[in-house]
């Protein structure tokens, strides 16, 4: 009987990178165009918001795009 | 011919309802987590899955070859009566599971009904045991495993990075997010499983002689699969979407989102590397990682535990169902209408059942969200294929012990 170790391996490295990496990827992007929150008091409430500079925007559109071709592969794959 | 005629016909009908419990069950796949966190409404949720469903279904040529895989010797004289048995195993058994609310893998279960039907009608030497290991066995221990600590790491990252944001401002990113994955799954599981379906019916119609052999599937065949599974979404198995949406873990906006994209991420990339695992046991190993991978986050491990021991039994019980089917088909004409009249009866009762604790699209979200209290009072009292093992609805406040109603 012959596990298939290596394509399990690769099943388990290309699938944590990929997650980490998109979801890092997403996240940067969401962080970026949202306002920033200054620490707020020891209640928890939020301090004075400032909006995203013009290059946090970029770099967020530059993530999304990132993503979205990874979604645009991830059809492709289904469909090829 | 006679004969051919009517056990052709209603495996036919018996593919397409297993196609059509394949999507109900597996709607919570794709769309549980989506729900949960209110990211699309439920009724939304599911009606997106079917229409991905459906456009999945068509989308792929590529026809499974074999309807197991390899795990049975379909070359040792399969008989339309062994796929007919097989069916009905798989039927029973998801609809048995979605009573008791678990998610198990379809695919296990039509690998059961066919295994245990095939070991009745033609032996052991007709399955092959070293490829139940390899295509049902591992890839069962390796798809929580590899979608859990994924969805894990996803978990910590997104919210180390988004620590500075509040909930609100990050909220509509993540819905997007979710949105997006939730699609992809849908879309994959219609390629796959309705593809399975199509493959069932052609191989019946190839070994009744109406198809010559090697053909594809005749376009009413891809059309009805599709509709079957497309159906099966839409009308939604609500009972595995509360338990894997709620049941679980309590799933926050960026738990959501991490999970599901693991989930998408595990499943192109197991399929597309040739080690196909099940889409059910990725989605809940997401879903319990993204609970761990939380500071402060709380697993349910009792319900988890049902759930794992639901997937252990899955096999053998689908197994076992299918191959006292086959017994009885086996014994002729009036054999396969006994366990059609059977069969039906089975559905009709576990249905039955299910009407006496309800659970729809307008409440599948009223539960008490999972925390410590809960975990520390349940305890697992409830028993293990007892509907109401489903949490308390929402009425039931503080930290009052968890429903064994």
């Amino acid at each position: 009987m012959d596990i298939d170790w290596a394509a399990l391996g690769e099943v388990f490295g290309v699938s944590l990178v990929m997650t980490v990496a998109l979801v890092g990827l997403f996240t940067v992007g969401i962080v970026g165009l949202s306002p920033k929150t200054e620490p707020g008091g020891p209640d928890g409430s939020a301090g004075p918001e400032t909006a995203p500079s013009a290059l946090a925007r970029t770099g967020a559109y530059v993530c999304f795009t990132l993503c979205a071709a990874a979604v645009a592969y991830g059809i492709y794959l289904i469909v090829k | 011919m006679e004969h051919l005629t009517l056990i052709i016909g209603v495996v036919v009908v018996t593919a397409l309802v297993f196609d059509f419990t394949n999507g109900f069950h597996d709607t919570a796949n794709a769309m549980a987590t989506t729900i949960s966190t209110g990211a699309l409404k439920p009724k939304t949720a599911v009606a997106m899955s079917a229409v991905l469903n459906l456009v999945g279904a068509f989308l792929s040529v590529e026809v499974a070859k074999t309807i197991s895989g390899g795990i049975i010797d379909e070359g040792s004289g399969i008989q339309p009566e062994v796929i007919f048995a097989g069916l009905v195993g798989a039927i029973v058994w998801n609809l048995l599971t979605w009573l008791a609310g678990l998610p198990s893998s379809s695919s296990h279960a039509l690998f059961g009904g066919l295994i245990g039907a095939t070991l009745v009608s033609v032996g052991w030497n007709g399955v092959h045991m070293d490829a139940i290991v390899m295509k049902v066995l591992i890839p069962a221990i390796a798809a929580p495993l590899v979608a859990g600590i994924a969805a894990a790491a996803a978990t910590r990252l997104t919210y180390r990075l988004a620590a500075r944001r509040s909930a609100d401002q990050t909220a509509k990113g993540y819905r997007a997010g979710q949105i997006t994955s939730g699609a992809l799954v849908s879309l994959a599981h219609g390629t796959n499983d309705a593809q399975k379906t199509m493959g069932v019916i052609t191989l019946a119609l190839i070994t009744g002689g109406s198809l010559a052999p090697g053909s594809d599937p005749p376009t009413w065949v891809i059309v009805s699969a599709a509709l079957a599974i497309a159906l099966g979404t839409y009308l939604g198995g609500w009972r595995i979407i509360r338990t894997m949406g709620k049941g679980l873990t309590d799933i926050q906006p960026p738990q959501g989102f991490s999970a599901q994209t693991s989930s998408a991420t595990v499943i192109l990339a197991s399929s597309h590397l040739g080690f196909a695992l099940s889409t059910t046991q990725v989605c809940s190993g997401s879903i319990m990682g993204s609970g761990v991978g939380k500071k402060g986050g709380v697993v349910r491990w009792s319900t988890a535990g049902r759930m794992v021991a639901a997937w252990g039994l899955t096999l053998p019980a689908a197994g076992l169902i299918a191959g006292a089917s086959a017994f009885l088909a086996d014994q002729g004409d009036w054999g396969v209408v006994t366990v059609a009249i059977l069969g039906v009866a089975a559905c009709a009762t576990i249905w039955a059942a299910s009407r006496r604790d309800r659970v729809d699209h307008s409440n599948v979200n009223d539960v008490d969200p999972v925390t410590g209290q809960a975990v520390a009072t349940e305890g697992g009292a409830d028993g293990a294929v007892e509907p109401v093992s489903i949490p308390a609805p929402r009425t039931a406040t503080g930290p009052a012990p968890q429903a064994t109603v």
